[in-house]
């Protein structure tokens, strides 16, 4: 067995764990290691050749390759930054700060002085919803749909039927559709869009594709391949109202209804918010391990990536510098006040910059954001149209923030 | 002499295995693309202790020793075992009552260490059952497998010793002359067989009346299940919870599974025994519904927002609710059917009461092979493996070091060795391996282990099936290159 000594060690070469290689690199260390259990880096973007990407980071649209090179060429100047793909980490030891990683040329043990996680997020399989009927060939997660199509020149099927309008349904929705498969109808189970309001305009809107809100499937049909799915509306409690079901008969079911932040693997030693399953961090990305950093999906599920590569960076920066001079900082709690569903970060470190990212708990046509420090109102503004679909991000600078718990509201 | 057996269930592929000892030909039929896929595939995985079972019918007969014969057929066919048994809860006085019947029954059926614990041990044991427990009845030898594993395992072992398997091949008719067994007619042709071992599962009665043979009507009884994510919540509980049984049953069960997740299930739901709900594995909002109810009176902290999989299967149940087995009016036609509930369990005591019954009915003895070899190799899952020991297989072999399923740690070695062990389909794979069991259930591997198959079986990638030759995954191409 080999052993590796590293300055830090990234699980993840995606957005996140990219950008948070180049974040330390940027600040000055000997040697950043990037492990990647896929055959190369780049993440899902590799998959994700529609466009719409790199607005924020590079101030130009890209499609998700595009992007994707254009961070792994950055990461090409740092000769200290190496990249290993098909590395599969097989255990941590948090006590003694080992990594056991297993590829084809062995098992390798990391003992990096810090640690950034950037392990991105899993779909949620039919099995995660507890949809009745049978269990034919055809159903398929967006991601695995959007695999087969973009990387493997195939085709799922005739026939789709969507169901979730998560943004990978909905670029899935359109994907299918000009290649020449006819797709029926996207359903969701919330009274709003799950994806962006631009997705729901270029990906549905644009080919006239229906969307059900408040609906949800009832039946799943077939017994080798999927030949139907019932679909019903929901009254309020979410419970489907008889004699609404409408029948598609359908080959291929898509499947978009969340994606789970991947943190299994550190619930043992990691505090891991048991409602959405991300890995809690504070503003510079510090766990609740002070020689463990996280960033990206696994943290929060992100709307754009540009924000993924963005915290990844952050949270590399104060890796690198925990390495170089053990640097911690006084930490404050940010708290979720009303209607605040999704908040992110859950700490403030001082001597961070405060970038915010959180969803509203239901759609406001107005509302304003408030966020708090004791009696210091470090932000308040008025924002149109919030919608839980859409993610909001405020950054707040270092040079704002004193010390105290921090609270972040909606007002209507 | 040649044997045939129609059904390759736990039931099937014992018998068949246990008759593989002796010089006889054994002779496999199995419907399905692979074995193990009916009945066997979706249950609760449960050995029995054998408490439940009234003494005097075969269920009690069969059950207790079966049990035990699991411990060293689980060593010789190297398949997952584990005894953590099982405690029967009551939450009324009345229900405490059920638990000393039970306990007398399972005295009398030969039950080893049975205990009633009152509520502060059934905690202290179970942190997470419902502290309005006030009793239970704790079951030592009861335990938990994958009975897919039993009957592949138990058909690779019997194949070792000469039986013959043949996949995708339905018994459509039995010809008999002068009430004697004659042949089997297949779709795939026509076998001379001198005996017959009914061991069809569902279809166990319709395969009896074309040999003409006695047999009990059939039902399903279908049963619906929940699987809980085990990386999210292994640990949950250490042993089988099961409620105080009524005339509906054992009721719904939470147990571990031997991998690590928790399974919830079955309900119970008596299905018409038309044809078309012989194969009637929907899954039902009503099930879901009663399945967490009951769960949470039982485990109140359980969290069905970790659920990964749900699926249904089907018990094959008869109007007397017990196995009806051995010899018929037809010599050399041989029942195992009925197999409901303890069937898993009771499964190897029958195989060895079959080979004795055949024995007798024909006036025959058979002769022990000399090179039996009892023992089936598994396939070897590395992350199981001291990091040492995983590293010097890796330098042997490089694809046991290359990862495919991330969510139980299923190597490109483990999948290859799989597929040269007959594994053809997607399906087949998961059963054998776990690879597309765990959290993600194949989103992040199900492409990669199709080109797998694609590779090793030399056939393009549109030609990969989850299971059956109609359960098509992929249809056509975006682009002709």
């Amino acid at each position: 067995m080999k052993e590796q000594t590293v300055d830090v060690l990234v699980i993840g070469a995606g957005a996140a764990g990219l950008g948070a290689a180049i974040g330390a690199a940027r600040e000055g260390v000997n040697e950043v290691f990037i492990v990647e259990r896929d055959e190369r880096s780049g993440g899902i973007l590799n998959q994700c050749i529609h466009n719409g990407f790199g607005l924020h980071y590079f101030r130009e649209e890209l499609t998700g390759p595009e992007y994707a090179e254009r961070v792994k060429n950055i990461v090409k100047q740092y000769p200290n930054i190496s990249v290993k793909v098909e590395q599969y980490v097989h255990q941590i030891d948090y006590r003694r700060k080992e990594v056991v990683v297993v590829s084809a040329e062995g098992v390798t043990i990391y003992k990096p002085k810090t640690l950034v996680v950037a392990t991105g997020a899993r779909e949620r399989p039919l099995g995660g919803i507890l949809v009745p009927g049978t269990r034919p060939a055809g159903v398929f997660t967006a991601g695995v749909a959007q695999r087969f199509v973009n990387l493997e020149n195939r085709l799922p099927g005739k026939k789709a039927i969507i169901v979730g309008s998560g943004d990978i349904g909905l670029i899935m929705a359109r994907r299918l559709t000009l290649e020449g498969v006819e797709v029926v109808a996207v359903v969701e189970r919330m009274a709003y869009p799950g994806g962006l309001e631009r997705n729901i305009r270029q990906c549905l809107k644009d080919f006239n594709i229906p969307l059900y809100l408040s609906h949800t499937v009832v039946g799943i049909y077939g017994k080798e391949r999927l030949e139907k799915v019932i679909i019903a509306q929901l009254d309020e409690n979410f419970k489907p109202i008889p004699g609404t079901e409408k029948s598609f008969s359908v080959d291929t079911l898509v499947l978009s209804v969340g994606l789970i932040p991947q943190s299994t693997l550190f619930k043992d030693f990691l505090k891991i918010d048991p409602w959405t399953k991300g890995i809690v961090t504070s503003s510079s990305g510090r766990t609740s391990l002070n020689w463990i950093f996280a960033a990206g999906n696994c943290t929060v599920i992100y709307d754009l990536v540009d924000w993924v590569t963005e915290e990844g960076a952050v949270a590399g920066k104060f890796a690198a510098m925990y390495v170089k001079n053990n640097w911690e900082a006084a930490k404050f709690s940010v708290e979720k006040g009303q209607n605040v569903g999704i908040l992110f970060p859950t700490w403030y470190e001082e001597g961070t910059n405060l970038n915010l990212y959180l969803r509203v708990k239901k759609p406001l046509e107005i509302g304003t954001i408030r966020v708090k420090q004791r009696n210091n109102l470090l932000y308040n503004k008025k924002h149109a149209n919030l919608m839980p679909s859409e993610m909001i991000n405020i950054k707040i600078p270092e040079s704002r923030i004193g010390t105290g718990d921090i609270t972040v509201e909606v007002v209507e | 002499m040649k044997i045939g057996i129609i059904g390759s269930g736990v039931v099937g592929a014992l018998i068949a295995r246990e008759l593989s000892r002796y010089d006889v030909e054994v002779l496999i039929f199995e419907k399905n693309s692979d074995v193990g896929m009916g009945i066997t595939k979706a249950n609760s995985a449960i050995i029995h202790a054998g408490y439940d079972d009234e003494p005097g019918t075969v269920r009690a007969k069969f059950c207790v020793p079966g049990n035990r014969m699991y411990t060293d057929l689980a060593k010789e066919l190297q398949i997952d075992l584990k005894r953590i048994g099982s405690l029967v809860l009551a939450f009324k006085e009345e229900e405490v009552r059920i638990l000393e019947t039970l306990y007398k029954r399972g005295e009398e059926n030969g039950v080893e260490g049975l205990e009633i614990w009152d509520r502060d041990k059934v905690l202290s044991h179970e942190p997470n059952v419902n502290p309005e427990v006030i009793a239970a009845l704790w079951a030592p030898t009861a335990g938990i497998t994958e009975p897919w594993m039993v009957s592949i395992a138990a058909v690779e072992n019997a194949v070792e010793n000469g039986a013959k398997l043949y996949l995708e091949t339905e018994v459509v008719g039995i010809k008999t002359t002068s009430g004697r067994i004659e042949k089997l007619i297949t779709n795939k042709g026509e076998f001379d067989v001198d005996v017959v071992i009914n061991a069809a599962g569902i279809y166990a009665d319709e395969i009896a009346k074309m040999a003409q043979a006695v047999y009990v009507p059939l039902h399903p009884r279908k049963g619906e299940y929940i699987l809980l994510d085990k990386q999210e919540f292994s640990g949950f509980v250490k042993s089988i919870l099961f409620p105080t049984p009524s005339v509906l049953g054992k009721g719904t069960l939470v147990t571990p599974t031997v991998d690590g997740g928790i399974l919830v299930g079955p309900t119970a739901i008596d299905l018409p025994p038309e044809r078309e709900f012989r194969e009637d594995t929907s899954t039902t909002f009503e099930g879901f519904e009663s399945l967490m109810s009951k769960a949470i009176r039982m485990t109140p902290l359980i969290d069905f927002r970790t659920s990964i999989k749900t699926f249904a299967g089907l018990r094959p149940e008869s109007p007397q609710k017990d196995f009806f087995i051995g010899r018929t009016n037809i010599v050399g036609f041989f029942n195992a059917m009925a197999m409901r509930s303890p069937g898993l369990t009771a499964a190897p005591a029958i195989a060895k009461f079959m080979v004795e019954e055949i024995q007798e009915v024909l006036g025959e003895t058979f002769i022990a092979k000399q090179d039996f070899k009892p023992t089936r190799e598994r396939i070897r899952h590395y992350a199981d493996l001291p990091t040492i020991l995983w590293d010097e297989e890796i330098k042997k072999d490089p694809l046991a070091g290359k990862m495919i399923c991330f969510c139980n740690k299923v190597t490109e070695r483990e999948i290859v060795q799989a597929i040269r062990k007959g594994a053809k389909t997607v399906d087949s794979i998961k059963f054998r391996t776990r690879a597309m069991f765990g959290s993600c259930q194949g989103g992040f591997c199900m492409h990669r282990i199709m080109k797998i198959l694609a590779r090793e079986l030399n056939v393009d990638l549109s030609e990969i099936r989850l299971r059956s030759e109609k359960s098509v995954i992929l249809n056509g191409k975006v682009r002709e290159l």
